[in-house]
């Protein structure tokens, strides 16, 4: 009895910081959702009306929701894998005996990591400026038009994935270089003598030596990458025509634009439910290998 | 707030040195920002004693009857109503109350190289609609391909055609939006028409660099846009230019039209504890030397006709008084900048995607009303 008390006392802290700044505006960011809080309820709380589900049906039922969810499904399909298996490659390549200048080489690509978004998201949409911009620059001297990479609805989503492909990448190149590093050199060894080819070291060796690395980081890419808002808000402010923006980005301008703190909230909690539920789909695939 | 804020201290010092003792603290905030930390400042009951306020919210911090009511206090300060646009003095009256007087004054109109209207034979801006299609069918024809640059992530253009209309944009008191009657479908076709004979290319906002640049090459010859274009174009012109471009008001279906009533607005929080000084301070602000003083510092226009005698004998910023004095408020309700923008964003997807007038306006009527819903709640409980 008396240890318990002297452990409770030692985690007491702890657990009131969580409480008060993780507990509570989790619970209070609930109740809201269910209640249709606006500029009028912020005037008066007596015109607060408690809304039941209505919130959350009419999010459902909103095309604006289904049109920012598709394309943060779209940025997430298609970015993390991009994402993963460019780390993945820059690492491979990195650790390979033949790479010269490894240590400059690590850094450079780790270095859009510890820049500051806001900033590199403008020196972006310079870069992708339909007519003085370099990207189409290149693509001119290969003959291929202008393209209006931040104006087009078709071009605005696949230059953001880009983007943040390019922004993150070296975080998981990082992991993928640690785990590599782990990988015993007798495996490699065995399966050479084996008479093993390059690629077939790869996909028998490294890529199983790498699953629980894979895992961890599909994992947090993935969560990292269905909170896509910083750089439809920097680079393209949703547009063209809402094609980039994101369920997030739905969420602030509901809540902070338009000031229906209640609705955004119910956008929050939506966007949570899906992300738990992929989340546990991944866990499910990842706990059925391991078991095999 | 922005370049005001920047210019507010070089304002007050007359002020300032005539009342010694008054101490003033002159809070400054990016525009970006300014309306969250004001609404926040609201809820966090730290609100200021006066600010400035872009005149769109000033019917939502009404709704949240954080504003002092003004009319008593101003006609005792002798500030006089009628020598202000009628137009701009309306985007500050709130359900029959005053809540706010007018800083600055912006409305949009045309800016247009008047060299390249004469060569298409158009010796003067038309000012009926009419007139403007003819004039831009002769521009087409003696080489520019796309006379009428109409930025789409902009909703001014638009909604100026619209409060052209008779009809009001809403309608029942703010209950409902009023998108579909034949005034507003007329506004929305004329505008629709324009990048359909290709009056006016088809763009998002990323596309034009740089205006100025684009006007001065006379890839367009003619824009809708607002007062700090035209220091804009003075400064980036080159100088051979200088004497090719002009302003001139809107057209409007029949004769000359009306445009938006914006600018920025100087409101007193209720929750002030020092009103008589608010006061004081606003009628400073608002007396015409003031406010030309405040025109020399930012190019801002003043709202009221006793302050413009100096400037009007400016062509072009003559253009901009006629233009004011038919500038027209739009409707004073909290959910009104989010209704333009849904505006905006059915006429784009009706270009995009080639939908009717009449379905455009039945599904944006839609929308609105249910932005509105609430707003209905409220006036029928009360």
């Amino acid at each position: 009895m008396k240890s318990q008390l002297a452990a409770w006392t030692f985690v007491a802290p702890a657990v009131t910081v969580i409480g008060m700044f993780f507990a509570v505006p989790v619970a209070a960011g609930l109740a809201l959702s269910f209640t249709d809080f606006d500029l009028y309820a912020l005037a008066d709380l007596a015109n607060l009306r408690f809304a039941g589900l209505d919130n959350y049906a009419h999010v459902l039922t909103l095309p604006l929701f289904w049109t920012s969810l598709l394309n943060t499904l779209y940025f997430v399909v298609v970015g993390v894998p991009l994402s993963i298996a460019l780390s993945l490659g820059c690492a491979v390549l990195l650790q390979s005996p033949l790479a010269r200048w490894k240590p400059f080489f690590r850094t450079a690509l780790f270095a859009p990591v510890v820049t500051t978004l806001v900033a590199v998201a403008v020196i972006w949409r310079y870069l992708y400026h339909t007519r003085y911009g370099l990207i189409n620059e290149w693509l001119g001297a290969f003959g291929i038009e202008p393209v209006d990479w931040l104006g087009d609805p078709r071009w605005a989503m696949p230059a953001i994935i880009f983007f943040s492909v390019w922004k993150g990448f070296g975080a998981n190149m990082i992991i993928f270089i640690a785990a590599l590093q782990a990988i015993p050199d007798e495996l490699y060894e065995a399966a050479r003598i084996d008479g093993a080819s390059r690629p077939q070291q790869f996909l028998h060796v490294t890529l199983p030596m790498l699953g629980p690395t894979l895992f961890l980081v599909s994992v947090l890419t993935m969560t990292g990458y269905f909170q896509l808002f910083a750089e439809p808000y920097v680079m393209t402010q949703g547009g063209p025509l809402e094609s980039t923006v994101s369920v997030l980005y739905l969420m602030y301008e509901e809540g902070f634009r338009w000031w229906n703190l209640g609705r955004a909230s119910a956008v929050a909690f939506v966007l949570f439910a899906l992300m738990v539920a992929v989340t546990r789909a991944l866990m499910a695939i990842h706990a059925r290998r391991e078991a095999a | 707030m922005g370049r005001e804020g920047a210019v507010a201290g070089a304002l007050l010092a007359p002020f300032l040195d005539r009342n010694p003792g008054f101490r003033l603290r002159v809070e400054q905030l990016p525009w970006s920002a300014a309306h969250e930390k004001l609404l926040t400042a609201f809820a966090g009951e730290a609100t200021p004693d006066v600010a400035q306020l872009g005149n769109s919210w000033v019917a939502e911090l009404a709704a949240l009857d954080a504003l002092e009511p003004l009319d008593a206090a101003l006609a005792e300060a002798g500030i006089d109503r009628a020598d202000y646009f009628d137009g701009i003095w309306r985007t500050n009256v709130v359900d029959g109350r005053l809540v706010g007087v007018p800083w600055y004054v912006d409305t949009r109109l045309l800016f247009y190289r008047s060299d390249l209207f004469d060569r298409a034979g158009v010796a003067r801006m038309p000012d009926d609609w009419p007139g403007l299609v003819r004039a831009l069918d002769a521009l087409q024809h003696s080489g520019v391909a796309h006379p009428l640059l109409l930025p789409l992530n902009e909703f001014e253009p638009l909604l100026a055609l619209a409060l052209q209309q008779d009809e009001p944009l809403l309608r029942d008191g703010g209950r409902y939006g009023n998108f579909r009657s034949a005034g507003f479908k007329r506004a929305l076709a004329f505008y629709l028409e324009r990048f359909a004979r290709r009056h006016a290319p088809y763009l998002e906002g990323n596309a034009i660099a740089n205006v100025w640049q684009e006007f001065g090459r006379g890839t367009f010859a003619a824009f809708i846009s607002g007062p700090w274009n035209i220091g804009e174009l003075d400064r980036r012109l080159p100088e051979t230019l200088h004497a090719r471009w002009a302003t001139a008001p809107l057209p409007g279906p029949r004769g000359p039209g009306a445009s938006t009533a914006g600018g920025s607005s100087l409101v007193v929080f209720r929750r002030s504890a020092r009103k008589a000084e608010a006061l004081k301070l606003l009628a400073h602000l608002s007396r015409p030397e003031t406010q030309l003083a405040f025109h020399a510092l930012t190019g801002n226009l003043p709202p009221r006709r006793s302050a413009w005698a100096p400037l009007a004998t400016d062509a072009r910023a003559a253009a901009f008084l006629r233009q004011l004095e038919r500038a027209k408020a739009a409707p004073a309700v909290p959910e009104w900048e989010r209704i333009a923008q849904e505006m905006q964003l059915h006429a784009n997807r009706a270009l995009r995607d080639g939908i009717a007038v009449d379905a455009v306006a039945a599904g944006l009527d839609a929308r609105v009303d249910g932005f509105l819903a609430k707003r209905r709640w409220m006036l029928d409980r009360a």
